[in-house]
């Protein structure tokens, strides 16, 4: 049981690909770290995984089942499985939605069925917080907010994308921690992606620099 | 050379009649040679010192107290409506990379400043000094790193040679490498001669660099504790800092109870007591209690 990349090449349109042969394994139930300096592939990585981007070469494999297409051409029994928390919670929230319509979003989207009160309590959102637009909260309960939104499509697996980069140290504090509660509760595996390596290193099982993971392409 | 802020409190008057306590009875010295950094979680006003310092307070804004700067010429009432900006006491933004002009290239901000100002600088000095190659000036703010904008923006502060430097979240999402080169160059900038007042929330960078000599910790408008930085991070004095400091990843990552309080209509007095109500130092009326060089608020003593 685990999220895979087997030997991903991925990268920007026509340009040199970013990642090259890079391959990365996060097991249910665990939290895997990976650092690496700004402009080095991280996010790239990160969107190859979530099944928004497709890789150029490689293989995304979701517990043994390998992903066949990316966003809604995933094939059915896997869309979904992998949710994702971004770096900035504004840049990815709408700003005319209620932070209650924000989290339900994405299960009413797939038709299903969401505890937005119940994912919220979760993640120590106030139920008068849950009428109000982003503009009127702060960026830490706007990211718990994304949080529960990744929460309520019940994902098999989790990538946090630098995260907490734009948050002080206690609400980092506060989000890690209940990203490992889900962890434990619910088996999510999680990707925590950060260079904060003091961080990665206070919460993670395993670490890996992104340098490490990738093999020079074959000379011919 | 230094910044003296003293008795500073800013009222925001907002549209549907409710009030921002941004800053409530703040008094701190920033001495020439010196880094002090203003810490505290986001949301807490730490950005209205840098507005009020700056004299740019939003508009309709309450203020009761004084800013002083000491230039080599004598003391400057930032409020008096004398022309300071630049030349006295300069500003580094946060996310230089959106403050620059995106359709001018850094070079002609740069040469801007300097005609403004009158400085005896040029631009290829001032990028060498923030340890940028003169040729990274003639492009647009896309074409450069967040550290290399944040770079142009401390030599934009430097153009005018000012005695006081507000940084405010200078290192605000950029990676270990470069928040340690930028937090240098304000370390440089002080051991020139500047007076320092560095604004973050990023205090595990703090606590490795070691950049800062003092610390302000700031709690929903108020000072909680200042003292010497290192003395500080070892000995933490009011439950908040200990608060802060436990929340870091080298200290434990414990996360502190509730949320940040809003800054709308807060009572008179310091409410820290609403978030960790066990705290002995918070409560009632309190006040800041001097001891050599370290000061803290507990709860004034009842006669």
């Amino acid at each position: 049981m685990s999220l895979e990349a087997r030997g991903v090449v991925a990268g920007y349109r026509r340009k040199p690909p970013v990642l090259t042969d890079v391959s990365i394994s996060v097991p249910a139930g665990t939290i895997v770290g990976l650092s690496g300096p700004s402009g080095t592939g991280k996010t790239t990585l990160a969107r190859v995984l979530a099944l928004l981007d497709a890789p150029r070469a490689g293989t995304v494999t979701i517990d043994d089942q390998v992903a066949t297409g990316t966003r809604f051409a995933v094939q059915g029994d896997l869309r979904g499985s992998v949710a994702m928390l971004f770096q900035s919670p504004r840049a990815s929230t709408d700003p005319r939605l209620t932070l209650r319509s924000i989290i339900a979003q994405p299960a009413e989207v797939a038709r299903r069925p969401v505890d937005v009160e119940g994912v919220a309590a979760r993640v120590g959102l106030t139920p008068d917080l849950l009428t109000r637009r982003p503009y009127q909260v702060s960026d830490g309960q706007l990211q718990r907010a994304c949080l529960a939104r990744a929460l309520a499509q019940e994902p098999r697996y989790l990538i946090c994308d630098e995260a907490t980069a734009m948050l002080d140290a206690a609400t980092t504090a506060t989000l890690v921690r209940l990203v490992e509660a889900e962890v434990a509760a619910q088996g999510v595996g999680v990707l925590l992606i950060s260079h904060d390596e003091e961080l990665l290193a206070a919460c993670c099982s395993q670490v890996s620099a992104l340098a490490d993971l990738r093999r020079a392409p074959v000379q011919r | 050379m230094s910044l003296r802020v003293e008795n500073l409190t800013v009222r925001l008057p907002l549209p549907n009649g409710s009030v921002v306590h941004a800053a409530s009875d703040v008094s701190l010295d920033v001495p020439r040679g010196t880094i002090t950094a203003l810490v505290g979680e986001s949301g807490c006003g730490k950005s209205i010192l840098a507005s009020a310092v700056m004299d740019q307070l939003p508009a309709g804004a309450r203020r009761s107290g004084s800013i002083t700067v000491t230039t080599p010429q004598g003391a400057l009432d930032v409020f008096a409506g004398e022309p300071f900006r630049g030349l006295h006491a300069a500003l580094v933004p946060q996310s230089a990379a959106t403050h620059l002009t995106p359709v001018r290239t850094a070079r002609s901000q740069l040469d801007e400043t300097i005609t403004t100002l009158g400085s005896p600088r040029t631009s290829d000095e001032l990028a060498v000094r923030v340890g940028l190659d003169p040729s990274a000036l003639d492009c647009y703010p896309h074409e450069l790193s967040g550290g290399m904008a944040q770079r142009v923006a401390v030599a934009g502060a430097l153009a005018g040679d000012p005695s006081v430097i507000v940084a405010d979240e200078p290192t605000a999402s950029l990676d270990r490498a470069l928040t340690d080169r930028v937090l240098g160059l304000l370390r440089e900038c002080a051991d020139d001669g500047a007076a320092v007042l560095l604004i973050t929330h990023d205090l595990a960078s703090l606590v490795r660099t070691g950049v800062a000599d003092r610390l302000a910790v700031m709690y929903a408008s108020r000072l909680m504790e200042t003292g010497p930085a290192a003395e500080v991070f070892d000995d933490p004095w009011h439950d908040y800092t200990r608060d802060l400091l436990g929340a870091l990843p080298s200290r434990g990552l414990h996360p502190l109870p509730g949320s940040p309080p809003q800054l709308t209509d807060l009572p008179d007095d310091c409410v820290y007591f609403l978030r960790r109500p066990e705290t002995r130092q918070s409560g009632g009326p309190t006040a800041l209690v001097q001891v050599g060089d370290r000061s803290y608020r507990t709860l004034r003593e009842v006669a």
